[in-house]
């Protein structure tokens, strides 16, 4: 199906995920929906775990989803969209059903990475038709700022607060895109809403792509990071520059990294605006500072190299 | 015509469910039910079925999958047992919440810790509150007819719920038994096409499913899963009567044995109380009125109805295949329930028998007996809470 992604084209489409809803100002994640059900033609019917995107989209006799949607629990968004996606195949084989249908689940970092992991697993292994979009902000936002395995290195959250004994989280994040990419699905890639033309052609072609796909996008929240409103896409465009988040695809197994900063800057232009890190700036936990620069650019170098090896 | 057969109550629920070819069947391997659902793979491996089957990874993502493929719009159903019925717990609730009629055969297992694969009825007791609709089968027959008439039951668009189907763990899941199939076609015209209710496959009115609903209109939506419940006693006594006409097998909301005139009586659920009958007609024949009452409709529970079967009782036996630490065994609480609105009620007293499948004889359905003797002719109860058939 043809679809302009191009903004001419984009600013003709109706939003599915209308204004009304109750996320924060400066919120990555309702621009990350937008976006992501802009980019196809396709009808798309929606799952979603339990978190700040559900609370806040469809209270009581409100919703802000102009598409079918679900929610039933934190941990299984992709449990109960296989199940919708099973039911879609099995009423299409019994010719009850005749339209092309695309299915996407969105949950949080911390109902995917964390709680929802197995449930993720699962249904990437199952191969349902199906994309996952987690929207990571690196830590439990609706709860309150928790720790998830998500959460970078030396980062204060209210349960890895940083103290006079202990910096903030002492674990650097889960590789989750990674981990995707080993269940032998047909597509994982990271996107970030900073990069819009980037994220829409991911989401574009994984829907037309057979199987179970992953897109992991980055989602800056001002509340748990400590950051200024209105910073939410320049804060995504520097996590991509730092390539503490680089933009990469892995499809069929090949690695292809869709973006490559001219400079690539250092940590401390995406940490230094965000108070979740002002302790890493104090005397003492420059080693902190040291570890997270090694971490971004030890899997920056893999990714890299994984790319000339195509594998 | 009925076809007469041999087979064990996991074979005949699973061609219960073969013969009604819902469209989506979720599949997780748990004992004593494991054999049910490896049977219903087969079904689908071989092209009986048009399901569709989910191999999930859980039975927490069975449920959440069973839940998006009702919400989705067609037939779905799953069977699990004990710590599977425990890990879908948070499951279950949402299934009910959202009115969205699973059927689910639950193939009664004790609950760990310990460790214990044998029959007792803690799984389906500790799901009670579930908003489930629960039905009891006492052996294969009865799991195999209770299971057909389960989809009529929670597809019925009065009442829109999902129905567990009980029975013992290997007593009744293992042993082969004399049963009666109904004819394919008997079955499918019995049990009818799905009806839709509110699709998520209905592009044209997107639904939303699953709504966050505070302390504005959460309570009328709890109460409204009250109300809709006190409606299934009448549907269950409506599908029943279709059904008797279909196989000539008569149920109700329960089963009174021998009771009309009884002075003393048991009321004792699944596979123990077919021993039980025994012990009733043994008594019979020594010229003791004794009966038995044997729950089949649990949720919604008929406390009138059953008030009513054991009014002229003058002392009633509650046995529970599981427990309440602390408290009594979880049908006697029903059973008290329903009796204390009685101005002349019978004396109650509570056994506990038969956990993690420790046998249940007929030698202890006598001394259950004896004792409710003693006290209809004016003995004191010693105490109302027991266990019988526990080593000491």
């Amino acid at each position: 199906m043809a679809t302009g992604l191009t903004l001419k084209e984009l600013s003709k489409k109706e939003d599915l995920f209308t204004h009304g809803h109750r996320m924060c100002a400066g919120c990555g994640a309702p621009t990350i929906v937008k976006m992501a059900l802009m980019a196809t033609e396709y009808p798309v019917i929606a799952a979603n775990a339990t978190g700040c995107l559900e609370v806040s989209s469809c209270i009581s006799e409100y919703t802000a989803w102009k598409i079918p949607w679900i929610h039933t629990a934190f941990e299984n968004a992709a449990a109960t969209l296989s199940g919708v996606e099973t039911m879609y195949r099995s009423l299409k084989k019994q010719g009850k059903i005749d339209k092309e249908v695309k299915f996407i689940a969105f949950g949080g970092d911390g109902g995917t990475y964390d709680i929802g992991f197995q449930s993720l697993s699962g249904a990437m292994e199952r191969g349902h038709d199906m994309i996952y979009i987690c929207y990571d902000n690196g830590a439990y936002m609706n709860t309150g700022i928790q720790r998830s395995s998500a959460t970078p290195l030396g980062a204060d959250t209210t349960t890895c607060p940083a103290g006079s004994c202990v910096p903030g989280k002492l674990r650097p994040r889960k590789n989750l895109t990674k981990i995707m990419a080993e269940h032998n699905i047909p597509f994982a890639a990271q996107a970030s809403p900073s990069h819009w033309m980037d994220l829409m052609k991911k989401v574009k072609k994984a829907h037309e792509m057979p199987g179970a796909k992953f897109i992991n996008i980055i989602s800056p929240c001002n509340r748990g990071w400590r950051s200024k409103t209105n910073d939410a896409i320049t804060l995504a465009r520097t996590a991509v520059n730092t390539c503490y988040w680089p933009l990469y695809e892995i499809e069929n197994g090949v690695t292809k990294i869709t973006f490559t900063p001219k400079e690539k800057l250092p940590v401390v232009d995406f940490l230094k605006p965000q108070g979740r890190f002002k302790h890493l700036f104090e005397q003492g936990n420059e080693w902190l500072l040291k570890a997270m620069q090694e971490e971004v650019d030890r899997e920056w170098a893999k990714l890299q190299a994984a790319e000339k090896c195509g594998c | 015509m009925a076809k007469v057969v041999a087979v064990t109550g996991n074979e005949a629920v699973a061609n219960a469910l073969r013969q009604v070819n819902p469209d989506v069947c979720g599949i997780y391997p748990i004992t004593p039910q494991t054999d049910m659902m490896q049977r219903y793979a087969s079904f689908i491996s071989n092209g009986k079925v048009d399901t569709e089957a989910i191999l999930v990874e859980s039975e927490h993502s069975s449920m959440s999958a069973c839940i998006g493929a009702s919400a989705a719009g067609g037939r779905v159903v799953t069977a699990t047992s004990s710590q599977g019925l425990a890990l879908m717990w948070e499951m279950l609730h949402i299934a009910s919440g959202d009115r969205l009629p699973i059927i689910m055969p639950v193939v009664n297992r004790a609950l760990s810790a310990p460790l214990n694969i044998h029959g007792d009825h803690s799984d389906a007791m500790g799901a009670r509150d579930t908003g489930w609709i629960q039905i009891w089968s006492e052996n294969g027959q009865e799991a195999y007819d209770n299971t057909i008439q389960a989809f009529r039951i929670g597809e019925h668009m009065d009442i829109r719920l999902p129905v567990m189907v009980c029975m013992d763990g290997f007593i009744i899941s293992h042993s082969i038994e004399r049963l009666e199939y109904l004819e394919d076609a008997a079955v499918k015209d019995f049990v009818g096409p799905f009806k839709n209710l509110f699709p998520l496959l209905d592009l044209e009115k997107p639904k939303s499913y699953g709504p966050l609903i505070l302390t504005d209109l959460y309570h009328e939506y709890k109460r409204a899963q009250h109300e809709v419940m006190m409606k299934v006693k009448d549907v269950v006594l409506d599908v029943a009567k279709d059904f008797e006409k279909l196989s000539g097998r008569k149920y109700g909301l329960f089963e009174a044995y021998r009771l009309e005139d009884a002075d003393i009586a048991v009321v004792i659920l699944n596979s123990a109380a077919g021993t039980t009958k025994d012990v009733v007609d043994e008594l019979r024949d020594k010229g003791v009125k004794a009966g038995l009452l044997k729950p089949r409709l649990f949720r919604p529970f008929p406390y009138e109805e059953m008030a009513e079967a054991l009014k002229n009782t003058k002392a009633v036996c509650v046995m529970d295949r599981s427990d309440s630490f602390g408290g009594y065994g979880p049908l006697f609480m029903e059973v008290s329930s329903a009796l204390y609105q009685m101005k002349n009620r019978p004396a109650l007293i509570n056994k506990i028998y038969g956990l993690g499948g420790r046998d249940y004889l007929p030698s202890h359905g006598e001394m259950v007996f004896n004792e409710l003797a003693e006290i209809a002719a004016g003995g004191k109860i010693r105490a109302c809470k027991e266990y019988i058939g526990v080593r000491e």
